[in-house]
Formats: structure tokens, C-alpha cells, sequence
């Protein structure tokens, strides 16, 4: 069965310095992936390069079979491929509901509409809302985004995605900046997604990865440095080293 | 032949003083991503200032060129401490607005102070004669001005790339974050930063008014060329500032003495162009 | 229901007939004001809902002004088909430039939008033969509006004339700033970096407004060549545009009842400060907009609407 992502020697350098080097990755569809490593090792650059954020110095790409090398950001959207922020990038000034909403209607190529109302739209309100309701926040809707508390604001981010439809959905630190309790519930309702939406994550938090990842990639350097189920990347040595020493130097700091 | 080469040193001076115009612009972009339209009202200042120590009070024409520049520096400070730092962190629209109106504002008052007349300016006898050199007729005043932006671009490249102010300017240009971290005073450096872009825009005034003139239009007359100096130079570029001005002038007086019918469009037409092409600015860099 | 929905657009109808029968001595004024509460509105389509600035805006006000003009000088001297005609050229023009100005930075932006408006009004300048030049163009006359209403002395017609042309632009933009691509201009000013993200054309999106809002200032620049008799070379010039920019932050950027009561206080405050000095005027304009920035930033409209809330949250 073709993959939902591979990528084939995935390469990204700023000048001298490369940010992703040679990655080759594999994601079945319908697999929950989880992309780790310690700080700077390239896993929002991968992030940006796959989604297309960056252009990418070398290697390929492909969602679903086809070829997305070259393509924009938003042409890879429309093919099924979307990412969330590390760092919230919502719409601040406009209400829950038309963050949500305008997704939709930028998916359903509804935005060359001029001369019909936006909120007379059944049917895209509808969904909206069910977007909403998936991440428990039907009841904030008609809010603007920038009066919710951060952890809500996580979630809003995740349900403007959900609302482009997305066959990939590549999350970047999902639950970036929330507290502890918090970033349980995040990753929770994204256990809740359907099946067959395939997803990779970036996270930093280990009891998260091993508890909702169905395989792991390390990346360290910018490059794979294995990759494994759970157990298999809770048992390698290296990882731990990579991990420990980092703590290790923390601690000394 | 002579011609050319005379019409040709004409635009290099033109070119000089667009580089004193635009260079504390192309700095402070660079620095503090302040988009400043109100940049030209600096190179106001400084004029006004020396065509009234010349005209009202007498004082030689080379000692009026620092007085300018240090007054304008001083009223550059000012005005960056008391108001401009705070528009730093606003989006680009309200740096817009903000800087639009300081223009106005400035070329209001000075209409109000002055009038709406050309300021004269009797520049020394030595500076007005004509030098002979190899045959081509130049004014005293044109080499002066190619002598003196020299000398200004080579101090201020002097000064940005070996002492210690110019490494922190590069630092937090490069990387505002990582020079606050590494124990800049990002605050206090703005502010000498501006006041020193402030200073040779005043510099650059001061000389231009016995070439271009001085009325209270000012500011916004050459804003679209300081703007063009600083997009093609790349902003907190001193050497591309100082090509690009000395090509902008160079093309400027080439087009309008050979072409006049078209000579206001060339300069115009080659932005359109160069945006076309290249709409990152020819040093590649970003704003 | 319907009424309600328009808000603050049926008192500002009401407010401009009214000036009709309690000033009649001042209708060419209204009708001035009319014309450039249409032209803000035009460009604040990009500034208040798409969040892009452009420095040089009166170029297209300009265009339909000349087109206008010429359009009466060479005999088709009905006004409304000098309208539609100032619409499509000047769209045209905008659509031509638009790949010049949705590229690029912030910086390259208002760069491209000044050097287009100066270059502009240089043509204009150099075309003698078709422009007049700085002497401008008034040897034309207008024929009646579709033929019914002749323009008259005590600008009665014109008053009219330029108040429906308003009424449409405001109903028109009320329409489309309410509608998905309305919505999706929103997006582009509140984060266009998301944008993409979610699939969306930005360029196209941008490039659509500022076909369409290049298109509506040309109307108003038709309007007023056609009731002023008159078209002039600072129509086009970057003076203009600076001013339409002015009205629109004044206003209330992004309100659309805002901008229009921007336009109309822009537009008294010229009129009373220039009676003493036009460089008074410039003072004047320049603090109230370095002021604007840092204590109004919603214009009279943001304003307004803090004193409904402070006066509901007492009651």
C-alpha cells in the first residue's frame, strides 16, 4: 500500500548549516507517528519542509503516492496534507466560530463568493460547529480567539486543521505551552480522531509519545537516528543517551 | 565626451547626498524594522539649520555642515527617546501612519518657521569657481560633495565594521534576540543608532541645499529615492546604500539631461522593474 | 431585521438628507464629501479588512477622474456610462498592477505603490495632448444623469448623484466585507501566515481586492470630474493618496459606517484648519495622525463603540 507520507533524502540547508539532512520517512496511512529528539535537532524544520513552509533543497516528497516536491503550501492542503503551529497562528480578531469557518470555506473554494453573507451559510456554520463540538469548545464559539485561555487557543488551532479536511495531519508540538493536565486532554481528543486520518506529531513530552505514538522516528542533528515502536525506542541505548546527556548538561548549566 | 563625464559628476554628487539621506533609514530598517517615511525630514532639519547659521547669523559655510549634524543628531535622539521607540513594536500600519504624519507635521513647520519660499544659500567663493581637471569643467561644489560623501561613507563603514558599537549594531541587526542575550543594551543602542542615522541625514541636508534646494516639500520629495536606495541596498547595507545611491543618482542626471522628455519616468520605470524582478531588492536581503 | 443588520448605514442616509434640507447653502461640499467617503471606503478595503497599505491609491482615484473627463470631451457626455466605463479601466488598471504589488515585503509594497503613483502622474504630466497637463481638463460638459436630470447651478443634481453612487459603494462593500471572501480578507489581516496553512490563494484573494477596490475609486474619481466639471493632475497625486489613508484611519479602519464618518470629519477638518493656513492643515493632519496611533487606534468608529460599551456596562 503506498504510504500517506514518504520522503526520500529530504534535505534543507540555510547557507552552510543544515537544518534536515538526508530524511527518508515512511508514515502508513492511518499511523500515529511521533517525530522526537532533543532541542534543534530539525524536527519543526522537517515540520516546515514536508508542509511546505520552506522550500526544500533536495529530495522529494509525497502525500498519498504523488509527487508534492514542488508544490505551494496551500496547493498541498487541497491535497490533504495539513500541519498545525508550535506557536498559536490563529485568526486573533475574529470570533472561534470564524476561524473555524473560514477553513471550510477556503476548502469548499467558497471565499470567491462577494455577494452572499458568510454567516448565512448553514451549512458550513453547521460544520463548524461540529469541529468545535469535537474539541469541546462548542460553547466558546461565538468568542473572539484572543479572549480564550492559551490551552483553549491550542485547541482552536487543532480544529481550524481538522476543518480543511486533512488526510495528513502534521502536528507541531500539539501541546506546546499548556500545563500538564492540560496537554493530557489535548492528546486525548487527538486519540479521538478517526482512524484513517494519518498523523504525525512532534512532542517533547515522553510519557505522551509512548502512550499515543504507534511508532517513533528520533531525529538528532537534523537526521534520523533510528526509528522504532515505543518499545523498541524505550529499550535503544542511544536514545537514552541522547536524551540522558542532554539532561546531564542541563543540569550542569 | 566632456560632456558626459561633467553630467556624470553631477549625478555622483546627487548620488552622495542620497546616500547621507537614506543611510540612517537603511539602519534603522535594518536595526529596529522601522519603516520611518519621516526619515527625509531629518535631511530637512539639517538644512534648515545650516542655511540659518550661513544666512542670519554669519557662520563660515564648513562649520555650519557639523552643526547641523549634531543639532539633527540631538533632535534625532530626542524624538526616538521620547515618542518613535514606543513605535517600534507596532505592525507595520501603524509605523506607516505614524511616520506619514510626523512628515506632515515636519514640513509644517517648517513652512510655519521659514515660509513656503527656497531657502538661499551663498556657498564660499571657493566652492562656487569651476575646476579644471583633465580638460572636463567641474563646480568647486560637485567634487566637495564627492569628496565629503567619500569621506562619510568610509567613517561610518569605518566605524560599523571595526569598533566595537559597529559589532553590536551587526550583532543585533543579524540577531535582535541573541544580542539582547549576550548583554547588548538593545535600548540604549537604538537610540545612538537613530541619532547617528539622524546626524548624517542632517549632514547630507545641510550640503544639499546649496544643489537640490530646501522648502518645506523636503521630506516628502526625495522619499520615493531614499526608499529606492534603501530596497536596492538592502537595508543596514552601508556599502549596497552607497552603490545603489551613486548608481541612482548617476542614472537619475544621465536620463534627464540626455532625455528630458522621458527623464522624469526613468527612475520610476526602473523601480517598477527592479520590483518586477527582483522584489526582494538586489542585496537579496529582507525586510 | 434587515434594517438592523445595516446598522449605522440608514442614520448616516439620514444624516445626508437631512444636510439637504438644512444646508442648502452647503451642497457642493456634501457632495465633495460623498465622493471622498467613497474613495476611502474603496481603499480602505485593503487597509481595514485585507491589512495591506498602499501609498499610492489615488492613482486609480485619478485614472477615473481622466477617464471621465475624456469620456465627456470626445461626446459620450451621459454620466452613469461615464461611470461604468472610469469602473472597468480603472479595475483594468488594477488588475494589470496587481502582480506588481501583491509580490514582495512590506517595504517592496509601499515602495511599488509610491513609484507607481508618481510615475503615474509623471505620464499624466507629460501627456499634454490628452491630459492637459498641469493646467488640467475642464473643456467638457456633462449631459444629463441617464438623461433625466441635468447637473444644475445650485449643485442639487450633483448632490443626489454622488450620494446614490455612495449609497452603492457602501452597500456594496457592507455586502462583501460580510461574505466569505470578505471573511477571507479578515483572515489575511489577521494572519497571513496561517493562510496558506488552510489552503487559501492569498495572492488571488489580494489581487481581487485590489482589482475591485481600484475599480470603486475610479467611480469616485468619475464622480467627482463629472460634477466638478474638472480634472486635475493632484487627482492623482501622492497627496491624495496620504489623505485617503488619513480618512480611513481617522474613521475607523476596517468600520465601514467609520470611514465614512472619517471621510466627513477629514473633510470639515480640511475645510476649517486650510481657511486659516493650508500649512496649518498639514500640522494639524500629521499630529492627529502620529495621535492615532497611539491612543485612537480605532478611529471615531473604535471610539464609538467603547462609549456604547462603557454606557451599556453603567446601565
Amino acid at each position: 500500500m503506498t504510504p500517506a507520507i514518504e520522503t526520500s533524502d529530504l534535505t534543507l540547508r540555510y547557507g552552510n548549516f543544515t537544518a534536515v539532512g538526508d530524511v527518508s520517512l515512511r508514515v502508513p496511512t492511518g499511523s500515529r507517528h511521533a517525530l522526537i529528539g532533543p532541542n534543534g535537532a530539525g524536527k519543526t524544520s522537517l515540520v516546515h519542509a514536508l508542509t511546505g513552509n520552506v522550500a526544500t533543497t533536495a529530495g522529494t516528497i509525497r502525500i498519498g503516492g504523488e509527487d508534492v516536491t514542488t508544490l505551494s503550501q496551500a496547493a498541498r492542503v487541497r491535497r490533504g496534507l495539513t500541519r498545525t503551529f508550535q506557536i498559536n497562528q490563529l485568526f486573533r480578531g475574529l470570533t472561534v466560530l470564524e476561524n473555524v469557518s473560514l477553513a471550510i470555506l477556503e476548502r469548499e473554494r467558497k471565499t470567491r463568493i462577494f455577494w452572499r453573507s458568510a454567516a448565512a451559510d448553514r451549512a458550513v456554520a453547521e460544520e463548524a460547529r461540529e469541529h468545535l463540538a469535537f474539541v469541546h469548545l462548542a460553547a466558546l464559539a461565538d468568542r473572539p480567539v484572543h479572549s480564550l485561555p492559551y490551552g483553549s487557543q491550542r485547541l482552536v488551532e487543532i480544529a481550524i486543521a481538522l476543518a480543511t479536511k486533512p488526510r495528513v495531519l502534521v502536528l507541531d508540538e500539539p501541546a506546546a505551552g499548556v500545563p500538564a493536565a492540560q496537554s493530557e486532554s489535548i492528546f486525548e481528543r487527538i486519540h479521538a480522531l478517526p482512524r484513517d486520518l494519518t498523523l504525525l506529531f512532534v512532542e517533547h513530552d515522553m510519557g505522551l509519545v509512548f502512550r499515543f505514538a504507534e511508532r517513533i522516528t528520533v531525529l538528532v542533528g537534523g537526521r534520523i537516528m533510528t526509528e522504532g515502536t515505543p518499545a523498541e525506542i524505550q529499550a535503544d541505548e542511544r536514545v537514552r543517551e541522547v536524551y540522558l546527556g542532554r539532561r546531564r548538561q542541563h543540569g550542569a548549566a | 565626451m566632456s560632456g558626459l563625464v561633467s553630467i556624470l559628476a553631477d549625478g555622483i554628487a546627487y548620488g552622495m547626498l542620497l546616500f547621507l539621506f537614506s543611510i540612517g533609514l537603511s539602519i534603522t530598517l535594518g536595526l529596529m524594522r522601522f519603516i520611518n517615511l519621516a526619515h527625509g525630514a531629518f535631511a530637512m532639519c539639517g538644512g534648515y539649520v545650516a542655511a540659518t547659521l550661513l544666512n542670519l547669523y554669519g557662520v563660515p559655510f564648513l562649520l555650519t555642515l557639523p552643526a547641523a549634524a549634531i543639532f539633527t543628531a540631538l533632535v534625532g535622539m530626542a524624538a526616538e527617546r521620547s515618542v518613535i521607540r514606543h513605535v517600534y513594536g507596532m505592525p507595520e500600519l501603524q509605523q506607516v501612519l505614524f511616520s506619514i504624519g510626523l512628515a506632515f507635521a515636519a514640513g509644517a513647520v517648517a513652512n510655519i518657521i521659514f515660509g513656503p519660499q527656497q531657502q538661499p544659500m551663498i556657498l564660499p567663493d571657493w566652492l562656487t569657481s569651476r575646476v579644471d581637471i583633465l580638460g572636463v569643467e567641474i563646480t568647486g561644489y560637485r567634487l566637495f560633495l564627492m569628496g565629503f560623501g567619500l569621506v562619510a561613507a568610509g567613517l561610518l563603514a569605518a566605524l560599523f565594521n571595526f569598533t566595537l558599537f559597529g559589532a553590536r549594531v551587526r550583532a543585533a541587526v543579524d540577531n535582535r534576540r541573541a544580542a539582547e542575550g549576550i548583554g547588548i543594551n538593545v535600548g540604549r543602542l537604538f537610540a545612538i543608532t537613530f541619532a547617528l542615522g539622524a546626524g548624517f541625514a542632517g549632514l547630507g541636508g545641510a550640503l544639499a541645499v546649496g544643489f537640490l534646494g530646501l522648502d518645506p516639500t523636503f521630506p516628502l520629495k526625495y522619499l520615493v529615492l531614499v526608499l529606492m536606495v534603501v530596497a536596492i541596498g538592502g537595508p543596514g547595507s552601508i556599502g549596497g546604500s552607497f552603490a545603489a545611491a551613486i548608481a541612482l543618482g548617476a542614472i537619475d542626471a544621465v536620463f534627464k539631461y540626455f532625455v528630458p522628455q522621458v527623464g522624469g519616468f526613468v527612475i520610476y520605470g526602473l523601480l517598477v522593474l527592479m520590483m518586477l524582478f527582483f522584489p526582494r531588492g538586489l542585496a537579496g536581503r529582507t525586510a | 431585521m434587515r434594517l438592523t443588520r445595516l446598522g449605522a448605514g440608514l442614520p448616516l442616509l439620514l444624516a445626508a438628507l437631512a444636510g439637504y434640507f438644512l444646508f442648502p447653502d452647503y451642497l457642493t461640499l456634501f457632495t465633495s464629501l460623498f465622493i471622498l467617503a467613497a474613495f476611502a471606503l474603496s481603499y480602505d478595503l485593503l487597509q481595514g479588512h485585507a491589512g495591506v497599505v498602499s501609498l499610492g491609491h489615488a492613482v486609480f482615484f485619478g485614472t477615473g477622474a481622466y477617464t471621465a473627463a475624456l469620456l465627456a470631451a470626445h461626446g459620450v457626455q451621459e454620466p452613469v456610462t461615464g461611470l461604468v466605463v472610469a469602473l472597468l479601466v480603472s479595475g483594468l488598471l488594477a488588475l494589470l498592477l496587481t502582480r506588481l504589488v501583491v509580490v514582495g515585503n512590506d517595504l517592496t509594497r509601499l515602495l511599488i505603490t509610491l513609484g507607481i503613483g508618481f510615475l503615474m502622474l509623471e505620464a499624466a504630466n507629460q501627456a499634454r495632448w490628452l491630459t492637459g497637463g498641469a493646467d488640467g481638463m475642464s473643456d467638457f460638459t456633462m449631459g444629463p444623469v441617464l438623461g433625466l436630470f441635468r447637473f444644475d447651478f445650485a449643485g442639487e443634481t450633483a448632490f443626489f448623484y454622488s450620494l446614490a453612487v455612495l449609497v452603492l459603494v457602501y452597500a456594496f462593500l457592507w455586502r462583501l466585507t460580510t461574505s466569505p471572501f470578505g471573511l477571507a480578507l479578515r483572515g489575511i489581516r489577521e494572519n497571513v501566515r496561517r493562510m496558506p496553512a488552510i489552503g487559501a490563494p492569498v495572492s488571488r484573494h489580494l489581487a481581487t481586492a485590489y482589482t475591485i477596490s481600484g475599480g470603486i475609486a475610479g467611480v469616485a474619481g468619475a464622480v467627482l470630474a463629472q460634477t466638478s466639471n474638472f480634472a486635475s493632475l493632484d487627482m492623482l497625486g501622492f497627496e491624495r493618496s496620504a489623505e485617503v489613508m488619513m480618512m480611513a484611519t481617522l474613521g475607523g479602519t476596517g468600520s465601514i459606517p467609520g470611514v465614512v464618518l472619517g471621510a466627513a470629519g477629514f473633510s470639515y477638518l480640511k475645510d476649517a484648519l486650510s481657511a486659516v493656513s493650508p500649512k496649518y492643515w498639514h500640522l494639524g493632519i500629521g499630529l492627529v495622525l502620529m495621535a492615532s496611533v497611539f491612543v485612537l487606534r480605532g478611529g471615531i468608529a473604535g471610539g464609538f463603540t467603547a462609549l456604547l460599551r462603557r454606557l451599556r456596562g453603567r446601565a
